[in-house]
């Protein structure tokens, strides 16, 4: 990497740190004490997460980045209650996370619209689970549709729809619930770079009207600087929080900062924290390195590619 | 624009389907003609035109073509008047015209007994049984089987008798369910119902299994739960894959009507069948073996084009 001057991430200028003074100020919405994750497979149990302590304020928006296999969406899935943790406390609004519910709104990775069910179907299920009629939930539905601009395609199946625009029913599926916490667990994942940018875009906007608070699992650096308040970093074997940091880049966002000095200066934090300088030769000794002979023929026409 | 007619998991274009389609007929019925039609092809007996002076043979009998040809010697070598013949098929292959003859005559002749039914009486009483059987068997299996495949707890506590009970051959059961059920359908319906339940509880259970369970846990994190996950998302989820289903175990249940029609007081068409066969009817047998066949094939054609109107989401996401 070029080496730049840059500020050090924590700098913060004043307007910034007046931001997360106030921000602090809210009330938690989601509190993690002591949480500790083990699995027990055929070979032993597996410690997933150990130790985790964070908590989130209103309305904040958290990025978890880390090593692919640190236990992001372990974390993400225990927070949502699809996952029962060892030990540990996960309280929402102060009260203990039992069980999956529908004040905690999950986007997942995968696609997981019903494809039985047109798009508008599909926002209407959480409001026909709470027991709103059918034409209350209908309207309801329409109005988190256009809020993510499909509004046309509110009777289409998912399967007519793009990978952006099934992400999109997803999140207004979570939030026509009005949970009080959406939980994302690498929702651009599967995007194209294009479409990713454009997701995050609608993404900040939705955040910026609606009070909700936000959870978001990404591998993508510049996504997580992009989108969050603060990012809480993880390690890998076991997952424990590395370093939870308050991102310097003022708000609101927008990608001309993708290149401004606090930006690339929280990215080259996250990078010293995800890809530190020994690893690399650490894994190379544990074998995991492609084991390369040359497999070209004697008498190719192009012998070599440089 | 000439398409390969061999590409691996292409779709081939509407003529083309419905052209394959009609020559999937098209061949069994051509070796068919050609076997009848055409002498030198297999022909094995010879008709007795004229006796001759063999004593046994008589006008219209078929006898073995080398016995035929063995008589002939015999006589030429004796110098008497010899037999007269045309090379046939044996009586149990009737010729296609033969057969569609019988596809009419089977249901306008009276029945040679008194007991004993017309056609169409016989196919309707069969129709009734296969009904019977499947839909109660279907009325517990359905539920029982989505149930299985949704709690463990329901599994663990059936599934291994089910298990257990789908290898004794229902047929096993035919002389218990006349003791039981008497000698009408009753007893009929019963063996449908016992070759189809244990499978069917089986099928449906796997099936439900089969529901992408990120489909699950995307509702339960909407607030779905016991009920409402079962009739919400369970349910509507295996539907389109519960109707395939059914429409295979419907054909698993016509193959029990054999023997569900031969216990107690025989039966339906496939004691139709026997009787013809009894009577060298062959054509009547081979009528009514076509017609078990055209309405197996014209109620699955039904059911799969009434399913893409029941599950229009499917059709766009398998192709
Ligand atoms: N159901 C399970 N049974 C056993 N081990 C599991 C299970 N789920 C996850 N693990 C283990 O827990 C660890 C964390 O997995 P997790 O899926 O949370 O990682 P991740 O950070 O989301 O990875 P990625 O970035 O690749 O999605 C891994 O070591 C994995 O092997
Ligand atoms: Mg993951």
């Amino acid at each position: 990497m070029i080496h730049l001057e840059l500020p050090s991430y924590r700098d913060q200028s004043p307007e910034v740190a007046d931001r997360f003074r106030r921000l602090k100020e809210r009330p938690v919405i989601l509190e993690v004490k002591g949480l500790t994750k083990t699995f027990d497979t055929a070979q032993g149990s597996v410690t997933a997460l150990k130790d985790i302590n964070f908590c989130t304020h209103q309305r904040e928006f958290v990025c978890v980045i880390g090593p692919s296999g640190c236990g992001k969406s372990t974390l993400v899935r225990t927070l949502a209650g699809l996952e029962d943790y060892s030990s540990g406390e996960v309280l929402l609004d102060g009260k203990p996370v039992r069980g999956p519910g529908p004040d905690r709104g999950m986007v997942f990775q995968g696609y997981t619209l019903f494809p039985w069910r047109t798009v508008k179907k599909n926002v209407m299920l959480g409001l026909e689970l709470a027991g709103r009629s059918r034409t209350a939930a209908e309207e309801e539905a329409l109005q988190w549709i256009d809020l993510v601009g499909l509004t046309k395609f509110a009777n289409s199946y998912p399967h007519q729809l793009s990978g952006g625009m099934k992400q999109r029913v997803a999140i207004a599926r979570a939030l026509a619930n009005q949970p009080r916490i959406l939980l994302m667990d690498e929702p651009f994942g599967a995007l194209d770079a294009q479409t990713r940018a454009k997701m995050q875009g609608y993404l900040l906007e939705i955040w910026k009207n609606i009070d909700i608070t936000v959870v978001f699992i990404t591998h993508d650096l510049d996504e997580a600087i992009y989108l969050a308040d603060r990012i809480l970093v993880l390690k890998a074997h076991p997952g424990e929080v590395q370093e939870l940091i308050e991102v310097p880049v003022p708000q609101p966002r927008n990608p001309s900062q993708l290149l401004s000095p606090e930006f690339l200066a929280t990215k080259r934090r996250l990078e010293e924290l995800i890809h530190p300088p020994g690893a690399e030769t650490e894994e190379g000794v544990n074998g995991d390195r492609l084991n390369m002979v040359r497999m070209v023929p004697v008498n190719a026409k192009v012998e070599s590619v440089f | 624009m000439n398409k390969p007619w061999f590409a691996v998991r292409k779709e081939l274009s509407s003529r083309r389907r419905t052209f394959l389609a009609v020559m999937s007929f098209v061949f069994p019925l051509l070796v068919w003609s050609l076997v009848s039609y055409v002498p030198f092809i297999w022909h094995p007996q010879v008709e007795v035109i004229e006796a001759g002076e063999v004593d046994y043979f008589r006008a219209g009998m078929l006898v073995d073509r080398t016995v035929f040809e063995q008589e002939r010697e015999t006589l030429r070598a004796e110098g008497r008047e010899l037999p007269t013949g045309t090379r046939t098929n044996p009586v149990y292959l009737p010729a296609p015209h033969e057969v569609a003859t019988a596809l009419y005559t089977a249901f306008s002749t009276e029945p040679q007994r008194r007991n004993e039914k017309w056609l169409h009486e016989s196919l309707a009483n069969s129709i009734q049984v296969i009904f019977w059987g499947f839909f109660l068997s279907s009325l517990i299996g359905v539920p029982l089987g989505i149930l299985a495949g949704t709690y463990v707890a329901v599994s663990r506590l059936t599934e291994p008798f089910v298990e257990f009970f789908r290898y004794l051959p229902a047929p096993a059961f035919g002389a218990l369910a006349v003791a039981i059920l008497g000698i009408h359908d009753a007893p009929k319906i019963a063996i449908i119902f016992i070759g189809t339940f244990f499978q069917q509880v089986l099928v449906v259970a796997n099936t439900t299994r089969k529901l992408d369970p990120s489909l699950l846990e995307a509702a339960m994190t909407l607030g779905a739960r016991n009920a409402g996950l079962l009739f919400k998302v369970v349910i509507p989820g295996i539907a389109s894959d519960l109707y395939r289903d059914m429409r295979i175990l419907l054909g698993w249940a016509w193959t029990y009507l054999i023997v569900a029609e031969m216990i107690g007081a025989s039966s339906g068409i496939t004691w139709f069948i026997t009787q013809q066969a009894r009577y060298k009817n062959f054509d009547n047998v081979f009528a009514a073996i076509l017609i078990i066949g055209i309405i197996g094939l014209t109620t699955d054609l039904i059911l799969a084009w009434l399913g893409r109107r029941l599950f229009p989401w499917q059709r766009a996401a398998r192709a």
